[in-house]
């Protein structure tokens, strides 16, 4: 691999302090696609063009409205003048603007319909705001690549963040002792990890697990856009927990409804949220292209009401 | 999403940020987003390129500009209504008083020293006013919430003091790279380039041979006339060759260490002539100073490669060279800066020359910069995290939710499972001189130590006070400011300058001295004892400071003498210095506090470890100057 450049060097100075000139190498050379553009999204791909990523493709169709400028501070508030540029269009004006080094582009169409071909061109497909089928089918298409291509999906719902990891077979060198190790982790699909029996999950498993697959199953059960949920499915949704705890023979202390209202009172991000998970989750896309640094293995959850950040794995291992 | 509730307290509040750099860009930008109307925003710093890979409100074009406006322009562009006031200035400007403070629901700390950390702490207790603090290093962060009354004060438990290192290590007897670091910052470079007035230890051994006597003094002057190759090799020969042979000759020194081997010139570069003949055009043709650089003349253009001693050699003479040829007029005035490459070169060389010789391995020039800058390694992501917490504590500030203030660490290896660990805050600590302003006791030789050593050592430095006032009882015996009358500035200049048991208003065995600084609102009373004997080595200002909070260095030398200066960003990690590989290492749990367990877990009895808040501070490992003040027996601070 070539070296860094002059400029470079002077740009990175300060990360690569923290992950080395080799790993600044690596970051270059990669390519992440960004399907969703939340305002968590926003700040990752915020975090990752700072950085300095070789690419960053950003697919989202939709047109801001208000709510995308709540949360999103890449898009310009005067949306008047913007006429029908898509988000993914206007984030990525914005973003070019940050590390003229990156090349920041957007795609048009719906993630779900893209082909396993597409995906595998890059290092890490990143989603939020997807359904869970669309969760599902393009983690499966990045599974099916013959090269690997990470993927991570991101929820974030009123004070509350979740993120997923899958890096399918990794393997990197760590530092134990002065000696270098290597260590091989093995993630499960998207599929097989919500799929792992309720009563099989680790003992003292976050809660907000839980309340995010019923969430999850509630919008794909009433045909909903994620996150298209309120205060008023309430019922729906605490029955339906009712339903999955039972199927599961899980206490339905584990899931508690106070969460759930919690969850479903917040339409929109809120932004000290959006910034923390959107940190962590820039944190493991670096960590896991430049292959330094422990990855998160699988689950990642914020709460803001007790302020802790909690790993979960729930692979089966 | 925020409540209407909390809604309703961000649009009606009025926020102090203070610093607009890494943790500052990412605070601004959450503030406005999480809906704040009305931020403050203080720094005095102008943005620099290694900012740019994560202060992203500035850009390339923006370099040399002032943070705190630029930082409002650009959050200007995604929130026009929003109200934000940039001061580009000292937070511990005189106009940042009291009054100024009073005006703010809550300040938010963004800086990156200890100093103006004390400083805002103490204005936000005169105030009365919530304090977030927060700090980061590479991917550890925290935030605290300091509330008066509620909880403590940011100065009511330890910082870490800045690394320190004994002369000795310095001068004689290195053994990491960062001793043979101060020892080319500090000693050779100041001496060579730097003030010619100020006292230096260059020359200074252990095991006392008299130097002086044995050495003129003007060795390092170049002669008149002298060529620039035979004085750069000549310096060389002095310091690397003959200066350690002369150390060799004390063997006490070296009973149980490593001895050091001479190393001279014709030795480390065999197949240079000592002088060129004819023209030696360097390839450096252009004469703009910035762009001089030593390894660009020897065609070396890797600064992570690590240098033979050869290279190193002659990296150490053609920066000489440069410096005397090039920047002639910079010469006797030079101090080191990080961003000066020249400077930088031969620091790392003649750092790495240094360490050769004592069988220390030897550094990359862009490690050398890191050691020798002080400089912070730091990520954007970090920066993100810490002030979305940051955001949520002055939230939960402003609905006056006491009961739910956290302190929170962010971790970079999980400790039980969390990567974020929420502490419920200290209480306050009732003989904190700061908050509960309880009196401090100083043991002084009052009879031989000077008003003078007493305000810069003890005043200034430990306690950090600003625009200090001394007084005796009722007689003002010292003070700083600038509406001072003539005849109370000459008392002054006098008073400073006299030993503490003949002052107007002699202080002795059982007077307290009160100081004041009075726009930090901080009085201290201080208990003199009489005290004529210190040790040397243990107690080398001759003066013990008690009662008052100081956690000790990390440094295990005690003989600490050499002070760094902190003018680091954030939060430390530790030892950074010595680790290569640049990871950092796991913090050391100290305390066990309770960590907020829902009630629900009712089988989990054990406590969670927290992180040692003394990694809270920047790990200062540098010497700043030399102060001419102290004497003699100079501790290099």
């Amino acid at each position: 691999m070539e070296e860094l450049t002059e400029e470079e060097t002077a740009l990175y100075d300060r990360q690569i302090r923290v992950w080395g000139a080799d790993a600044q190498r690596r970051l270059s050379k990669a390519s992440v696609l960004v399907c969703g553009i939340t305002g968590t999204l926003a700040e990752f791909c915020k975090n990752v063009v700072l950085a300095g990523i070789g690419r960053l493709t950003l697919v989202d169709d939709r047109l801001p409205t208000e709510d995308s400028l709540s949360a999103n501070f890449l898009v310009p508030p005067a949306l008047e003048l913007h006429g029908h540029e898509t988000l993914a269009q206007l984030c990525c004006d914005s973003l070019k603007d940050f590390n003229p080094m990156v090349r920041v582009s957007f795609h048009t169409g719906d993630p779900s319909s893209f082909s396993a071909e597409f995906f595998s061109k890059f290092d890490a497909v990143v989603v939020s705001g997807c359904t869970l089928s669309a969760k599902k089918s393009i983690n499966e298409k990045c599974r099916g690549s013959s090269r690997r291509v990470s993927f991570y999906s991101v929820d974030c719902r009123n004070s509350c963040g979740e993120i997923f990891v899958d890096l399918q077979d990794y393997k990197y060198t760590k530092k134990k002792l002065d000696e270098p190790v290597e260590v091989e982790l093995q993630y499960p699909g998207f599929q097989d990890a919500v799929a792992i029996p309720w009563r099989k999950l680790p003992r003292k498993v976050s809660k907000l697990y839980f309340a995010m697959r019923v969430l999850e199953k509630f919008e794909e059960l009433e045909g909903r856009n994620p996150r298209d949920v309120s205060i008023r499915d309430l019922p729906g949704v605490l029955k339906l927990k009712r339903e999955l705890c039972d199927a599961e023979a899980l206490n339905e202390s584990h899931v508690p409804n106070s969460l759930l209202e919690r969850l479903l009172a917040g339409t929109r991000e809120f932004p000290p949220v959006c910034a923390i998970i959107g940190g962590f989750l820039g944190q493991e896309v670096i960590k896991g292209i430049s292959g330094k640094g422990d990855p998160l293995k699988n689950f990642f959850f914020f709460d803001a009401s007790d302020g802790k950040g909690i790993i979960e794995d729930t692979g089966i291992s | 999403m925020a409540t209407s509730q909390q809604l309703e307290a961000i649009k009606g509040a009025k926020v102090l940020m203070v610093g607009a750099g890494g943790i500052g860009c990412e605070l601004l930008k959450t503030l406005a987003l999480s809906g704040f109307t009305d931020v403050h925003i203080i720094d005095m710093d102008t943005i620099e390129v290694s900012n740019l890979n994560r202060q992203f409100l500035f850009r390339q074009s923006h370099v040399g500009q002032s943070k705190a406006k630029v930082a409002r322009d650009s959050v200007l562009r995604f929130r026009p209504n929003m109200s934000i006031t940039p001061y580009h200035a000292n937070v511990k400007d005189p106009d940042f008083n009291v009054e100024f403070f009073k005006q703010f629901n809550v300040v938010l700390n963004g800086l990156d020293n200890l100093d103006a950390r004390r400083h805002v702490n103490r204005l936000c207790l005169a105030a009365d006013v919530p304090l977030v603090e927060s700090g980061t290093t590479g991917f550890l962060g925290q935030v605290t919430v300091h509330v008066k009354g509620k909880t403590e004060c940011y100065e009511c438990r330890p910082k870490p003091a800045p690394k320190t290192y004994p002369v000795c290590t310095i001068t004689s007897t290195p053994s990491k790279f960062v001793h043979c670091i101060v020892w080319a910052k500090d000693l050779l470079f100041a001496k060579l380039f730097g003030d010619k007035t100020q006292e230096n230890d260059l020359n200074v051994r252990s095991g006392g041979a008299a130097s002086s006597s044995e050495q003129p003094e003007d060795v390092f002057e170049r002669k008149k006339g002298e060529d620039i190759h035979e004085y750069g090799r000549r310096i060389y020969d002095h310091v690397f060759g003959y200066n350690i042979e002369l150390a060799l000759s004390n063997e006490e020194t070296w009973k149980n260490r490593q001895r050091p081997r001479p190393i001279y010139s014709k030795d480390a570069l065999p197949d240079q002539p000592a002088k060129p003949n004819g023209n030696f055009e360097s390839s450096n043709s252009s004469e703009d100073p910035s762009s001089l650089s030593a390894m660009a003349a020897l065609g070396m253009k890797n600064p992570q490669e690590v240098w033979s001693l050869s290279e190193n050699s002659r990296i150490f003479l053609e920066a000489l060279k440069l410096l005397f040829e090039k920047r002639a007029k910079d010469i006797g005035n030079l101090s080191f800066d990080k961003d000066d490459q020249l400077a930088v070169e031969f620091v790392t060389a003649a750092a790495n020359i240094r360490a050769s010789s004592f069988g220390i391995p030897l550094h990359s020039l862009f490690e050398a910069k890191g050691v020798a800058g002080n400089i912070v390694h730091a990520v954007a992501t970090t920066n993100a995290i810490i002030a979305g917490l940051i955001v949520i504590e002055a939230i939960k500030v402003l609905q006056n939710d006491a009961k739910n203030y956290r302190m929170t660490y962010c971790l970079e290896h999980p400790s039980r499972k969390m990567l974020l660990m929420p502490v419920e805050p200290f209480e306050q600590d009732k003989a904190c001189y700061v908050c509960s302003e309880t009196p401090l006791t100083l043991e002084i030789n009052t009879k031989k130590s000077m008003l003078r050593d007493f305000v810069e050592k003890i005043v200034k430095a430990k306690l950090g006070m600003n625009l200090p006032l001394v007084m005796n009882g009722s007689a003002l015996l010292y003070e700083v400011g600038d509406d001072l009358d003539e005849d109370m500035v000459a008392n002054y200049a006098a008073n400073i300058e006299k030993v503490l048991c003949e002052l107007p208003a002699p202080v002795t065995n059982g007077t307290i001295v009160t100081v004041e600084d009075l726009q930090q609102e901080l009085t201290c009373n201080i208990n003199i004892k009489h005290r004529e004997e210190f040790d040397e080595e243990k107690e080398p200002d001759g003066m013990l400071l008690l009662g008052w909070n100081q956690a000790p260095p990390v440094e295990k030398d005690n003989n600490h003498v050499v002070n760094g200066v902190s003018t680091s960003a954030e939060l430390p990690s530790e030892e950074v210095v010595d680790d290569v590989d640049m990871e950092i290492s796991k913090v050391a749990p100290v305390k066990k506090r309770k960590v907020l367990d829902t009630p629900v877990d009712v089988n989990d009895k054990k406590k969670v470890e927290e992180v040692n808040d003394d990694d809270e501070d920047e790990d200062i490992i540098m010497l700043e100057g030399n102060n001419p003040e102290y004497g003699k027996k100079r501790k290099l601070i």
